[in-house]
């Protein structure tokens, strides 16, 4: 807001003040990610004593990322990461899509009461259902596959309650003349509404992607093996082989692990915030 | 008042050496466009923006360096700005509790701590009151914004800005948001407001309807410049260029081009309108017909008269509106505003074919360079009987 | 159209058929589970066990009796009362500061939002070492301010301080974010007629406009950050695994040991049970107490 008057003294030491609160923020913030990054490229005999010389002597990103992804499971990792985050998304996309659109645009028996189901929902956390379904996964002696990582998240009342919202808007002519036209319904959805719902979509899946390559809780109790761990498992696991051992390694698998989801969000960042905040849209 | 204004948006130009000096009392309407810098000068008025050149006097005092609650001025804005949270009886104490208690005293829990607060509020209530009295909203009072009606939340902003008693009340578009009905109720009641207050009201608009019936004066402003101040009659009358001739009007002014003749006069499609202007033979000239200065006349006539093909005619009912166009070379539109009464007339005489002859009165007629400016007229005749 | 007619018929087809696969996710992922999980805690169901029996309210009363049990929900009221009011003022407070910047505001919203899009465990790693009292920087930090030598994560009157300061960094650019979009919807109208009403100093403009304004806002992101903190488990897991002294076992890592090490399905499903009263009672809040009366302009 501009105000006459000119820029007087205060306004400026005011915003010298506040730059000084927000940069020693973003230095905390930040300190971490610095931290991981210098000893992710620094030899292992000078991670004692790195506190007071800062930059590394020489440069060793190679042997400790070369570490990181050869003598442990973390390629594995993130592989199972992108199987399962790529199979929940489609499941996800799949079933939520035309359901929303039917909660929205048509008329059948029991929409009111499913739609309250999905309110419903939405106040469930994903942690109250975890054990019947452990129960139920290992009763099928399906413990430790990739179905039982994906398949509770497979229902996603808040992407439900969100394409519905996003459908609600789309002009009921339009979708009169293609009835008219002799378009199936079934066509409407995926050819008319899906792409004018495009933002929202690209907003859910960016939340559902980062949310579910985090995840810990859910993969902790139904993964055994290495050969199923997901990038939180990988670098879990990663920490517990090496302790006291090479933090150069270590520090290069965090960044490993935590990396696609840090350029993800610098390349599309608008995206991503939209998608993360998505909870605000009620 | 305002002394060679000038202020840029950017690369913009918005207001270019802009000088006005408003009267006391008087009811000034800023009026054009969209974009034409009008609701800029307000709020540099307000000090809600700063000037890049010039200054802004109130009561004879320089403002420039006052913030805006210091310059003894209110403003309505369009919307309102009504504290949502606030009930109307807090947002017209606003104002008010800005200026009579301290920082420390306005603050939620401190402010228990001071003893003088219960008697200041009382003392502001009471002139709450007062003014929602005036305004018929006393009943209002614990209401809040969001269940107001669009009038009554008018009311609401101008009571928080009359509470202050300012100097100069500024007003920015605070009639479009109502309906049509309403807009004209609260047209009189801002003019009958004025009358009471006495104290002066600068309105902006972009409604020449408003302007020219609720003003004492209008500056027609476009492109950031101020194109004519006087009297709506002033604007009607007597248009400084053609550009405030075209804006003031409705149905707008007929636009026709010409060329000076030799005998002082001007040529239009081959018909001489012997108005006098001075200007050598073969000057362009631009001919402004207001619609009520054309009516219908008989073909053969010893005076000239314009001839045209009638396209269309609306019944207003108390009024017609024919659309014709001109024959001849340029096929201009015309627009011939008429009486019931004469429209009858001209129909039983037969005079409303699809062939009309138009006659001009000379008193309609306005001419204009080719700078747009007006051409001072030395004598006139009328042309054609009317 | 009247309610019968083929058109009618066939719309309420085509929705019953795009709802169904949804229909059945919710019944076998959502209902499902929650009536097993209300079953279950009135049982004393163990994994694998071949003889199930019916107890009643035991395992509540179990609950309510198990000094691990009151301890973890200590902790995690504890926790929850220190992350929240600094993740929502905090939030709040950098979302003001960072609003009003105009060329450095995006560089700002990348690094505060950066925490939030990262995975907490690697990043839950990386502050491990960080506070390693031989290897990491904030010993020497703390040392070179004055504080005592300290082992953060060792020290059990500290460690679920450590770990709220952890939930804290990671939370506070979410809020920020929520913040940012509701300072962006108030109308720029509302501070200059404050500003007209003699609104000069920072606090009158606060105080009349900005805090009523971001009222749904606030509420929201108290809401969320609650639920939040709530659920922590990933630093409790990754740093402390209850420790030291069991002064960060938290509800949910109780739960978790409860029911999947040591398989007690019957007493996990009653901590479940509380836990989802907590949870889905401040959601409902949320929805139905707060919302209403938030006022529109």
């Amino acid at each position: 807001m501009r105000e006459s008057g000119g820029v007087r003294p205060g306004r400026v030491l005011g915003g010298i003040a506040a730059h000084a609160v927000l940069a020693t923020g973003a230095v905390v913030m930040l300190a971490p990610f610095a931290w991981m990054l210098l000893t992710s490229i620094r030899p292992p005999e000078e991670v004692f004593g790195a506190v007071f010389d800062p930059i590394p002597s020489r440069f060793a990103g190679l042997e400790n990322y070369g570490q990181a992804l050869g003598a442990s499971n973390l390629p594995r990792a993130m592989l199972n990461g992108v199987i399962v985050c790529c199979g929940i998304l489609a499941v996800q996309l799949l079933t939520a899509i035309p359901a929303a659109y039917a909660l929205a645009r048509l008329r059948f028996r029991g929409r009111e009461p499913l739609f309250g189901l999905v309110l419903f929902g939405l106040c469930i956390p994903i942690q109250v259902p975890a054990l019947p379904l452990y129960i139920a996964l290992a009763d099928l002696r399906l413990l430790d596959t990739y179905f039982a990582l994906m398949m509770p998240f497979f229902l996603t009342v808040f992407g439900l309650f969100l394409f519905r919202q996003s459908f609600r808007t789309y002009p009921e002519e339009i979708l009169q003349a293609a009835r008219l036209d002799g378009m199936s319904e079934f066509e409407i959805v995926w050819r008319l509404a899906t792409p004018a719902a495009l933002p929202a979509i690209a907003a859910f899946s960016v939340f559902s992607v980062v949310a579910h390559w985090n995840d810990l809780y859910w993969p902790l109790i139904v993964v055994t093996s290495s050969e199923r761990a997901t990038p939180a498992l990988g670098i879990l696991a990663f920490r517990d082989a090496e302790t006291g051992g090479n933090y150069g390694a270590l520090m290069a698998a965090a960044a490993l692990i935590t990396g696609p989801m840090i350029a993800g969000f610098l390349l599309a960042r608008r995206a991503f915030v939209r998608g993360i905040t998505m909870t605000g849209v009620r | 008042m305002l002394s060679s204004i000038a202020k840029s948006f950017g690369r913009n130009r918005v207001l270019e050496d802009v000088d006005l000096a408003i009267e006391p009392g008087e009811f000034l309407t800023l009026v054009g466009p969209s974009g034409c810098g009008k609701s800029t000068l307000l709020r540099i008025i307000a000090g809600l923006e700063g000037a890049d050149r010039g200054s802004v006097a109130i009561g004879g005092r320089m403002v420039d360096r006052l913030p805006p609650d210091q310059r003894d001025v209110a403003m309505v804005f369009q919307s309102y700005a009504l504290y949502p949270h606030m009930t109307v009886a807090g947002n017209i104490a606003t104002p008010l509790e800005m200026r009579r208690l301290t920082l420390a005293e306005r603050l939620p829990l401190i402010r228990l701590l001071s003893p003088r607060r219960p008697r200041v509020m009382r003392g502001i209530m009471a002139e709450v009151r007062a003014v929602a009295e005036t305004l018929q909203i006393a009943h209002l009072l614990d209401r809040k914004p969001a269940q107001l009606s669009g009038g009554q939340r008018q009311r609401v902003a101008l009571g928080r800005a009359m509470v202050r008693r300012p100097r100069v009340f500024l007003m920015d578009e605070p009639l479009s948001n109502l309906d049509a009905a309403l807009r004209v109720h609260m047209r009189s009641e801002l003019a009958e407001l004025h009358a009471r207050l006495g104290i002066t009201f600068i309105y902006v608009t972009h409604d020449q309807v408003e302007a020219m019936t609720m003003s004492s004066r209008v500056a027609l402003m476009d492109h950031g410049r101020v194109l004519q101040l006087g009297t709506p009659a002033d604007l009607y009358d007597r248009p400084a260029t053609l550009a405030v001739a075209r804006f003031i009007g409705s149905p707008p002014i007929n636009v026709l081009e010409g060329e000076a003749d030799g005998a002082g006069g001007v040529r239009i499609d081959g018909v001489r309108l012997p108005i006098a202007h001075g200007l050598p033979a073969g000057t362009r000239i631009t001919a402004g017909i207001r619609p009520e200065a054309l009516h219908p006349a008989p073909g053969r006539y010893e005076r000239p008269v314009l001839r045209a093909r009638l396209k269309r005619a609306e019944n207003l009912g108390a009024e017609w509106v024919l659309h014709a166009t001109l024959t001849g070379a340029g096929e201009a539109p015309l627009v011939v505003r008429i009486t019931a009464a004469e429209h009858d007339a001209a129909l039983q005489a037969g005079l409303l074919g699809e062939e009309i002859a138009l006659s001009v009165t000379p008193s309609g007629t306005h001419l204009f360079g080719a700078d747009g400016a007006r051409l001072p007229v030395r004598q006139r005749e009328a042309v054609g009987a009317r | 159209m009247s309610a019968h007619s083929p058109q009618a018929r066939m719309e309420a087809r085509w929705g019953a058929m795009f709802a169904a696969p949804a229909l059945l996710l919710i019944l076998t992922i959502l209902l499902a589970p929650v009536a097993v999980l209300i079953a279950l805690s009135v049982t004393d169901y163990r994994l694998g066990a071949i003889a199930v029996r019916l107890v009643g309210l035991d395992n509540y009363a179990a609950m309510l009796a198990d000094p691990v049990f009151q301890r973890s929900l200590r902790n995690t009221l504890l926790y929850v009362a220190f992350v929240l009011p600094a993740a929502v003022f905090g939030g709040l407070g950098i979302a003001l500061l960072v609003h009003a910047r105009i060329r450095t505001r995006t560089v700002y919203e990348v690094i505060y939002f950066l925490p939030v899009t990262s995975t907490l465990v690697a990043m839950a790693t990386v502050w491990q070492f960080m506070l390693h009292p031989a290897l990491g920087p904030v010993t020497p930090l703390a040392l070179s301010l004055g504080f005592g030598r300290i082992d953060l994560l060792n020290d059990p009157d500290l460690a679920l301080a450590t770990l709220a300061l952890i939930g804290i960094w990671q939370l506070i650019g979410f809020n920020m974010v929520l913040f940012l979009a509701g300072l962006s919807a108030i109308p720029r109208e509302l501070y200059e007629a404050a500003a007209l009403d003699g609104a000069r100093y920072g606090a009158d403009r606060f105080l009349r406009v900005t805090w009523p304004m971001l009222g749904p806002t606030t509420m929201f992101v108290t809401v969320t950050s609650t639920v939040t903190a709530f659920k922590v488990f990933d630093t409790v897991v990754v740093l402390t695994r209850g420790g030291p002294l069991g002064s960060t076992e938290t509800l949910l890592y109780i739960l978790y040991l409860e029911g999947f090490q040591y398989f007690r399905m019957g007493y996990a499903a009653a901590m479940t049970v509380v836990l989802l009263v907590f949870l889905a009672g401040l959601s409902i809040l949320q929805a139905r107490v707060i919302e209403p009366r938030v006022h529109y302009a």
